[in-house]
């Protein structure tokens, strides 16, 4: 037993020299490596709002940056991290106070001294960053928010934001519907009682009185978010002659409401249309309606184009978690893409040295670049905000493939969709979407 | 017609909901004087638990009516283990301190147990639906029922009238009464108060876990259904009278009826009437609707 121990010890010690004489000699010989480009990637890890967005949020960046920092992303982005140098990411969870993300933001650019912050879910995170982002003067991209007030109250420098906002997710709803549905009279909403719902219902009221000033809005349902149990809000719609029922909810209200009312018939009475409900078809499978009118939030998921990035992103994404991706990974995906295309931009004007926040930040604005979900142009709010087309679809579940399916698709173009740059969502809206090009 | 009818099914579907989640905390308050913001995780906990066993159970391609049992039957044995390890393990070591302390301990149990459930069962979503499915429903001129919200009714009205049996008509039951009344002269009078507050804790977190499990086939099982639930039960117990099973019951009709006509009639105001009748109650009735009377100690 000693003498095993001492042969243990010794051959432990004779790898550790040899190892080590190894490294020297590999550090003498290799060039110097770039320096790593620190990022504090913040998305909801616990909470309601973890499973349907922030996961997958997280999930798409994970794998992306892992693409990325091995070069093995597909062209244009098949140079290595950002720039040449590698990704190093800090994870940050958003749940909590508006403070306390606050805080955690504070702490990202301050203490850790990361080079970018990408991120954030929730409107009120968001809205509450803005302001000391440009205080800091961190570069940050958001990439799932979904207020258009951002960059619609003042002209911001330090935050961008590739995906659209929520303005395209109503247009686009009432245009599809009447799509399929042109003599439409009556309509419901059922949205969740705070900022994103009462949002979203607003400009899909707007844009219908605009599109079909015939069709009235008959219930006008606002539980409060996270309510659960809809009984006496599923015998309001089914006691109503409504001809389409519109909703913003998600996840666990989503996927509540359409048990709950799936049980009692209201979806053969009036079809759904559901401008997240892409991220729920993977859980609720055959339990969606068929004929559910499928939103992704933008041109994502199974509405996203046939192009080789989406391909890949898939491909990837699947390999690793074994689901489809949804939109939050998408929208993540083209968030970390389109800081890469600003950064390169940057770099290259040095020669390929590291940008300062200031040059990838004037290096941004107004790019044009593509992402696994199409085409984003930042072309709002100065360059600072992007734009996409979007597109919606009809749920369908296929009993002999058993996997679900959405037919139907009707692209819309991100100019048919979103409000020009000299108009607010509101303004666009209330005056007759003008310059609107579908 | 139609609307007065859709009013009376929906409030008392919502009122089965809320005596479910409420019954348990009341129970507990009553007998314990601890107002138990665990008993959200006890919701929680159980909805998770019968997502599991449902995934189990219809996994395997068996019946439906023994789904529900094996969900109701595997939610409240975690009730049960989680019972006896809060109060086991922690509860009685603040016996007799402030209420507020107490409340404090219960709260920052509520927020470990939050981050247990994310350790278990990680930030996905699950559903449970099975039961509702196969339940089927009814049709009553437009209106169609959801025959799973007609056995809930049933259920908590059962559940209403066993407790109701069990306080007045067992011996277990006069025994809680007594605590309940007076405390100190229940254990002047030799009843082992600590064991009744052992036995009361696991049976107020085996009901809140059988609230969850009875709403899983209805909802997202997903991360802070425990936070929307205490906020309501808080909300019924209070109305109600603070430790009274059939205060809770009234309670839960009150607040049912309430917040369904309003959802049909003005439904603006969804969200304020819950808080509205309580804040009527508690104006006319401070301590409830069926508050205990204080007996007054020299």
């Amino acid at each position: 037993m000693k003498r095993f121990h001492g042969t243990f010890v010794f051959a432990l010690a004779a790898g550790l020299t040899f190892g080590s004489v190894a490294v020297a000699a590999a550090q003498q010989t290799a060039a110097p490596a770039a320096p790593p480009v620190k990022l504090g990637i913040v998305s909801f890890l616990s909470g309601p709002a973890a499973s349907p967005f922030g996961v997958p949020g997280r999930n798409g960046a994970e794998i992306v940056i892992e693409a990325l920092n091995s070069g093995k992303a597909p062209a244009p982005y098949d140079k290595v991290g950002l720039a040449g140098s590698k990704i190093e990411i800090k994870w940050v969870d958003e749940a909590g106070s508006t403070a306390q993300v606050v805080t955690e933001f504070r702490n990202l650019v301050q203490r850790d001294q990361v080079d970018a912050v990408v991120g954030y879910i929730s409107s009120g995170s968001c809205l509450a960053v803005t302001p000391v982002a440009e205080e800091l003067k961190a570069l940050t991209v958001y990439f799932d928010c979904g207020t258009p007030r951002i960059f619609e109250e003042k002209p911001r420098k330090y935050v961008f934001r590739p995906s659209s906002h929520a303005t395209k997710d109503s247009t686009g709803a009432a245009r599809y519907l009447l799509a399929k549905k042109k003599d439409i009279t009556l309509f419901s909403g059922i949205n969740q009682n705070y900022a994103w719902g009462q949002d979203s219902w607003k400009d899909f009221v707007g844009a219908m009185g605009v599109l079909a000033p015939k069709a009235k809005v008959d219930k006008e349902l606002m539980p409060k978010l996270f309510q659960g149990e809809y009984g006496a809000e599923i015998s309001t719609l089914l006691t109503s002659k409504s001809q389409a029922l519109h909703s913003s909810f998600w996840d666990g209200d989503l996927e509540s409401f359409i048990i709950q009312s799936g049980a009692r018939g209201l979806q053969k009475r009036m079809p759904f249309i559901g401008t997240t409900a892409e991220s729920s078809i993977g859980r609720l499978r055959d339990k969606m309606p068929d004929g559910t009118i499928i939103g992704a939030r933008g041109p994502h998921g199974p509405l996203a184009p046939d192009n080789a990035l989406n391909k890949w992103f898939r491909s990837i994404y699947m390999d690793r978690y074994g689901t489809a991706p949804t939109y939050p990974s998408y929208q993540m995906a083209l968030s970390i893409l389109g800081l890469k295309v600003a950064w390169e931009k940057a770099a290259a004007k040095k020669g390929g040295a590291k940008p300062t926040t200031d040059e990838v930040v004037a290096a941004f604005e107004g790019i044009e670049y593509d992402s696994p979900s199409g085409n984003v142009k930042m072309a709002l709010g100065g360059g600072h905000q992007g734009i996409q087309a979007t597109a919606y679809g009809t749920y369908r579940f296929n009993k002999q493939k058993n996997e679900p399916e959405v037919i139907d698709v009707i692209r819309f173009n991100a100019e048919c969709v979103n409000p020009p740059s000299d108009k607010t969502s509101e303004e666009w809206i209330k005056a007759g979407m003008p310059g609107a090009k579908c | 017609m139609l609307t007065a009818f859709a009013i009376f099914s929906d409030g008392l579907v919502y009122a089965a909901y809320l005596f479910l989640v409420a019954v348990g905390l009341t129970l507990i308050f009553g007998v314990m004087k601890i107002l138990n913001v665990t008993h959200g995780s006890f919701y929680a906990f159980g909805a998770y638990g019968a997502a599991t066993a449902a995934g189990v159970w219809y996994d395997r391609g068996l019946n439906d009516a023994g789904g529900l049992l094996f969900m109701v039957a595997f939610a409240m044995l975690i009730g049960l283990v989680i019972g006896i390890v809060l109060e086991r393990g922690i509860l009685r070591f603040v016996y007799g301190r402030d209420e507020v302390v107490v409340v404090l301990v219960t709260y920052a149990v509520f927020l470990i147990l939050e981050d247990v459930l994310v350790l278990v069962w990680g930030a996905r979503s699950f559903t449970a639906y099975q039961p509702m499915i196969a339940a089927g429903s009814i049709d009553i001129g437009d209106l169609t029922l959801s025959n799973y919200d007609i056995g809930l009714v049933v259920l908590a009205g059962a559940l209403a009238a066993f407790c109701y049996w069990a306080l007045k008509y067992t011996r277990y039951g006069r025994l809680l009464t007594v605590v309940i009344f007076d405390r100190e002269t229940a254990a002047a009078f030799g009843i082992n108060v600590r064991v009744l507050y052992t036995v009361t804790f696991i049976i107020g977190a085996m009901l809140g876990a059988l609230g969850g499990a009875m709403m899983a086939p209805k909802i997202s099982v997903t991360l802070g259904i425990g936070v929307e639930v205490i906020v309501l039960a808080f909300a019924v117990v209070a109305i109600g009278g603070m430790g009274s099973i059939e205060g809770a019951l009234i309670g839960a009709l009150i607040v049912g009826i309430a917040r369904a006509a309003s959802v049909h009639l003005v439904p603006q105001l969804e969200l304020f009437v819950i808080y509205a009748v309580m804040a009527l109650v508690l104006g006319f009735r401070p301590y409830g609707l069926f508050s205990q009377v204080q007996p007054r100690k020299i």
